[in-house]
């Protein structure tokens, strides 16, 4: 190795530290910082476990589900060309940025007891259906999770370099044969991946899972953790469960680690995709029906929301706006702070390879087990003995946001990042490009497409998060989710689905403007 | 002259920050603008010649997080079943006012908390699509074709609230009446505000709330199709209470702020910044639209420890009757 090489090493490993550190004190210093405070763990109760049993089975279900159903959808829309295709394609993402109640009051508009399915039904007079259950739940998260599942996929179709669907066409073979040589390890490596995601923000739900099903027999582990904190305030027991939690997440990450296969489909010349297998009239048929189908699930309930808010966006107290532009703030610090932490940890797992690359990748995922609650007592314990934590809330906010969406960010990018390795490494290599050069010649144009989704993603979730504020916030410094919430805790219901509205166009515009540079196409 | 400088810029930059603040520490709702709190700022800012700031969020949490290093030197907006475990931290001290102006329909004589308003719990419809309410807990088990939403004693006041109801009237067969109202529950959500939100969007006939909250429809919304229903055998009573810190930096502008909760202006105003009963007013001086709301006859209250001790069984029942 020659020494700029060296020394690029070393820099992608130091960085990689950096963040490493910062992760493991978000999940694990605060954890530990609540086991201390608690004096201990203490014994769980037979109705945690129970509500372990249905956390696992519910996000198994619902994971399994999404990803699915994902692979058609995103096929279709992988495959065929049409107007407006990019614009619903961005659409079609929007259910996964919403704040989890509003995308549930959208669903229930169109699922629930009045919603228009029903009204429907009864219309035509069959029997009203009750969503509310097990398969309510999984038809939330479904909605919820369907449409990161089909933009994972789809970057995965986007990266089958041109020239092998020419080889393919040249060859002849039939779509059986294009999907069992070209499609299916490209699938076989992002499957596992997506399908660990959507798993892991399953398992923290909480009140989509208990409002969807219908009861106490939906009870998540959150919950069983929300119940330990605020009723029982017994922290040993919440950070037992938090514990518990993490063990679900370490299974499911060593399980996806072991199935996923990388794709040995090579490098390309980046030339545009043409197809030449896609002529027959009942497959155009067919994908027409699926991308309708999606398209349907997942914009009608948002149709809902706009609906019921618009009338009401106009008439909104200025503190709301406010708010607002607080979100604002908080969304885009947490952006650059997300893409600068990814990229580093991304090199770092590159640098470092095998077992120890993967276990630095498991860290960056694994915030997403931890639960928010957890999180947000842990660091205003670890930060009280300094200084008061009220006066860093919108930072602390930006950089828990930042850790909690590295894990989509890092699944974006590191896939991306380890083909640019691979197929341009040795190029680049042998031109002498190094560090910061490199980085800005070679890697970002290449990354500029999961770049700008990761960043949209990031800036989305941001907006729309109310986990650790909560804990943290003066009354100068409430969020539009927070103003949402208090809207809707004073009877506003007409104010709140204005806010939802605010809430969700500002999300989105967020996540156009980013995902819009992101598919610029990149200068090879 | 040098001296004399000094001094004067020194007095100009430390005068403000010796004007007297309290400091309370209150619920998130007291943050916005349409909830009570900028009345009551106002109101006392003006007879104290001081700054009044709430610090708001999760009191309680906040409260047992920061422990003597609190800043705070009052709180406000604690829930009656939150009591026990805010006394048991030990930060409390006496409250030193006279309770003889309460007016709330149990009795009260706690020398550390006052209640600011309360309320009842209770099962409201809408009378377009549920014309004759039930008038009894018993008739809301038997006509089972009502659906129903609420909140999960786990995760609220009012799901709790709900809890030691059903514990307090049916005592053994609360197994039984979970079961019944389980069949014909549409959802318990975490919130009052997702519960609240699904049934004025139509998801189900009743949802657990207050006896107060169509007074809310009635005066912002003109709105009168919302109504409580009163049942015979009492309503369960929730009071929000005030206390003074131990290590108030205030102490006397603490006591002065728990003098002025009990005021008449302060208990005028509560109706409509809460959507509550006010717990010093008499009713013939209540805002008419709560004084027209039917009030329930009979108030059903445990006291923090009873509250404490059947918390535990009574959610095992819960669960019990609930999940099979």
């Amino acid at each position: 190795m020659s020494d700029p090489a060296r020394q690029a090493r070393a820099l992608a490993l130091l960085f990689g530290g950096l963040v490493a550190g910062w992760l493991v004190m978000l999940n694990f210093g605060a954890l530990g910082a609540v086991t201390w405070r608690a004096e201990g763990l203490s014994a769980l109760r037979g109705s945690d476990w129970a509500a372990v049993r249905f956390t696992v089975l519910q996000a198994l279900l619902s994971a399994g589900l999404s990803v699915l159903l994902a692979i058609p959808i995103a096929r279709a829309l992988a495959r065929r060309e049409f107007a407006g295709r990019g614009l619903l394609i961005t659409l079609m993402g929007a259910p996964f940025i919403l704040p989890t109640l509003v995308a549930v009051l959208g669903l229930l508009a169109v699922f629930g007891r009045s919603g228009l399915v029903n009204q429907m039904f009864e219309a035509l007079g069959f029997a009203r259906f009750n969503i509310f259950g097990l398969h309510g739940v999984v038809l939330a998260h479904v909605f919820y999770n369907l449409p990161l599942a089909t933009r994972i996929l789809l970057q995965g179709w986007a990266a089958i370099p041109a020239e092998r669907f020419r080889l393919a066409a040249a060859l002849g073979f039939s779509g059986r044969d294009t999907f069992r040589q070209l499609e299916a390890p490209m699938l076989r490596d992002l499957v596992p991946g997506a399908f660990l995601v959507i798993f892991l923000i399953c398992l923290t739900s909480f009140s989509v899972a208990l409002t969807m099903g219908g009861g106490p027999r939906a009870t998540t582990v959150e919950l069983a953790i929300y119940q330990a904190f605020r009723f029982d305030f017994d922290m040993g027991r919440a950070a037992l469960l938090a514990l518990v939690q993490f063990g679900l997440c370490a299974v499911a990450g060593v399980i996806a680690w072991r199935v996923a296969l990388p794709s040995s489909l090579g490098g390309g010349l980046d030339r545009p995709v043409q197809r030449f297998d896609l002529g027959a009239r009942g497959l155009r048929l067919w994908d027409a029906a699926l991308i309708l189908a999606g398209a349907l699930f997942l914009l009608v309930p948002l149709g809902m929301v706009i609906l019921r808010g618009a009338p009401y966006v106009a008439g909104l107290p200025a503190e709301v706006w406010q708010a607002a532009g607080r979100s604002l703030m908080v969304a885009l610090g947490a952006t650059a702070a997300t893409i600068a932490m990814t990229l580093a940890l991304a090199h770092a797992v590159l640098a470092l390879g095998g077992t120890r690359g993967a276990v630095l990748e498991w860290l960056g995922l694994a915030a997403l087990a931890a639960s928010p609650l957890v999180i947000g007592t842990g660091l205003f314990l670890l930060i009280r003995p300094l200084a008061n934590p009220r006066d860093f809330a919108l930072l602390v906010t930006m950089l828990v946001n930042a850790g909690m969406a590295m894990p989509f960010a890092l699944r974006l990018i590191l896939p991306d990042l380890r083909a640019e390795m691979a197929t341009q490494g040795r190029l680049a290599a042998a031109l002498g490009l190094h560090g910061w050069a490199r980085l800005r010649i070679v890697t970002l144009p290449r990354l500029r497409r999961p770049l700008g989704f990761a960043a949209g993603l990031t800036a989305a979730l941001s907006m729309g998060d109310l986990g650790v504020i909560m804990l943290f916030a003066e009354r100068e410094g409430a969020t539009l989710p927070m103003q949402l919430y208090r809207l809707m805790n004073a009877y506003r219901q007409d104010d709140a689905a204005g806010a939802a509205l605010v809430l969700l166009a500002a999300s989105l515009a967020l996540f156009v403007v980013f995902e819009r540079w992101g598919r610029g196409r990149a200068g090879t | 002259m040098r001296y004399p400088l000094f001094a004067a810029v020194a007095a100009l930059t430390i005068s403000p920050l010796q004007a007297d603040t309290l400091v309370v520490l209150a619920p998130d709702y007291f943050g916005s603008s349409w909830g009570p709190g900028p009345a009551i700022k106002e109101g006392f800012e003006a007879r104290c010649d001081c700054t009044l700031e709430f610090r708001t969020g999760d009191v309680l949490p906040r409260l047992m997080l920061d422990g003597a290093r609190t800043e705070a030197d009052a709180v406000i907006g604690l829930n009656t079943d939150m009591t026990l475990r805010a006394r048991e931290t030990g930060l409390f001290a006496p409250h030193g006012q006279s309770l003889e102006a309460l007016t709330v329909p149990v009795v009260w004589e706690d020398d550390t908390f006052i209640p600011f308003n309360w309320g009842y719990t209770a099962w409201v419809y809408d009378s377009t699509r549920l014309e004759t309410p039930p008038a009894s807990f018993a008739e809301l088990l038997e006509r089972e074709e009502i659906s129903l939403v609420w909140q999960d004693p786990r995760s609220s006041a009012s799901g709790l609230a709900l809890l030691l109801w059903v514990d307090q009237v049916f005592g053994d067969q609360a197994e039984e009446v979970w079961r019944n109202l389980a069949a014909r529950t549409v959802t318990v959500t975490a919130g009052w505000s997702e519960s609240y939100g699904m049934f004025t969007s139509g998801e189900a006939d009743m949802v657990l709330s207050y006896t107060t909250s169509p007074a809310y429809h009635i005066v912002a919304e003109a709105d009168e199709t919302k109504a409580a229903a009163i049942f015979e055998e009492g309503h369960y009573f929730m009071a929000e209470v005030a206390g003074v810190l131990e290590g108030a930096a205030n102490p006397d502008l603490a006591q002065e702020f728990m003098g002025y909760i009990l005021s008449p202006e302060f208990q005028e105003m509560i109706a409509y910044g809460n959507w509550s009963y006010p717990s010093a007013l008499p009713r013939e001086d209540w805002p008419e639209v709560m004084r027209d709301l039917p009030l329930p006859e009979v108030a059903i209250f445990l006291d923090e420890d009873q509250a404490e001790a059947r918390r535990s069984p009574a959610l095992e029942i819960w669960l019990q009757g609930m999940t099979r």
